[in-house]
């Protein structure tokens, strides 16, 4: 009977990794490209990229934390911040993705501020 | 208690080899930080006048127009009006019965503290008054407002970094506390943002800075003013222009 379930395991593995790795690899394509926009400044093309690229792979944190970015330099912060919480959410331990949202974050709260004003 | 510690080793070594495989890019960001106030609907501006009083050795009612007017000018996407300033207090008065004065403090100061403002502050509320104005003018965005500037006098401990001589001829420095009597200037001002066309208020800031110097130290009222202004100016431009502030991000594969 234990045999049985890790061969029914191992197939379930076998079969959704090639699947995973390759949302993946087209998920990173999406976002090497949205990184190039971005440091062309080309903000919104850079965005589109970023929600291409968490629409293939939503497990993908760098896109998420990418796309958090890019809403930031649009002005869109409670996209922005749902970004960054979604980031956050799937690798709360990275330290790129920490100090990202707690610069965005002075710049949230400010703003905040000065609506509730 | 070791197993955790080598849990610990193990996971920050993991996390330090994930960051360390990981490709990031460091970009400059320009995040805009949106204008309280949308001025859009205007293309001029006029700073009418204010409620002034406090400190005579100035006049914060011309000065403070005068100040705003040019900041607008060089700040501002807005075309400034140069009309001239309005004396909102003579306003108020003229309005008031001569049996009953709002103030019976004569010409001489007749603010002297925020309390005595209040009694002027009805003013901004005045909706046929503004639109009056605001008809002489286009229908520009109005700003007004108060200016209560005084000066301030406290006496405590102040701490100072005094040099002391060592044995070896080293001078070295340490922190000394020292009674001080100090006097200064105070600075509440009210800002207040009203749309000529309807004479309605749109927004109203209020803000508060201070000064303090040694009281043996003699420091002109406008020079003081102009630092306490430096202070407040920023808070005011950014209720009519968006902010940017610059920065950077890390994107990451």
């Amino acid at each position: 009977m234990r045999t049985r379930l890790w061969l029914a395991a191992t197939l379930i593995l076998a079969l959704t990794t090639p699947a995973l790795a390759d949302r993946r690899t087209e998920a990173k394509e999406y976002v090497d490209w949205g990184i190039t926009c971005a440091q062309k400044n080309l903000w919104p093309q850079a965005v589109l990229q970023f929600v291409k690229a968490t629409e293939k792979d939503p497990s993908y944190a760098a896109a998420w934390n990418n796309l958090a970015i890019g809403y930031e330099q649009l002005g869109r912060f409670d996209d922005a911040r749902k970004a960054y919480d979604k980031a956050l959410a799937l690798d709360r331990s990275n330290q790129f993705i920490r100090t990202n949202y707690d610069q965005f974050r002075e710049i949230y709260d400010r703003q905040n501020r000065r609506r509730d004003r | 208690m070791t197993a955790r510690i080598a849990a610990g080793i193990v996971s920050l070594g993991l996390s330090v080899g994930t960051l360390a495989c990981m490709d990031f890019y460091e970009v400059p960001v320009d995040v805009p930080i949106q204008a309280k106030l949308d001025v859009s609907m205007f293309k001029r501006v006029l700073v009418a006048g204010f409620l002034a009083g406090g400190s005579r050795a100035i006049d914060p009612n011309t000065e403070t127009a005068r100040l705003l007017r040019s900041q607008l000018r060089t700040k501002s996407d807005l075309k400034v009006i140069d009309a001239d300033v309005l004396s909102l207090v003579d306003e108020m008065d003229r309005r008031a019965t001569a049996d009953l004065p709002i103030s019976a403090a004569g010409n001489e100061g007749k603010i002297k503290n925020s309390k005595d403002m209040e009694a002027y502050e009805a003013i901004f509320n005045d909706k046929e008054f503004w639109k009056k104005i605001g008809e002489e003018y286009q229908s520009p965005l109005i700003v007004t407002g108060s200016v209560l500037f005084t000066e301030v006098s406290k006496s405590g401990m102040v701490s100072t970094v005094a040099p002391t001589a060592g044995p070896d001829g080293i001078t070295t420095y340490r922190e000394v506390q020292q009674f001080r009597d100090q006097k200064g200037f105070a600075l509440d001002q009210k800002f207040v943002f009203i749309d000529g066309k309807t004479g309605s208020l749109l927004h109203s800031e209020t803000l508060h800075s201070d000064t303090y110097y040694p009281s043996t130290q003699n420091t002109p009222a406008l020079s003081a003013y102009f630092e306490l202004m430096d202070k407040v100016l920023p808070t005011f431009l950014t209720t009519l222009n968006t902010q940017r502030i610059r920065g950077t991000r890390i994107l990451i594969k």
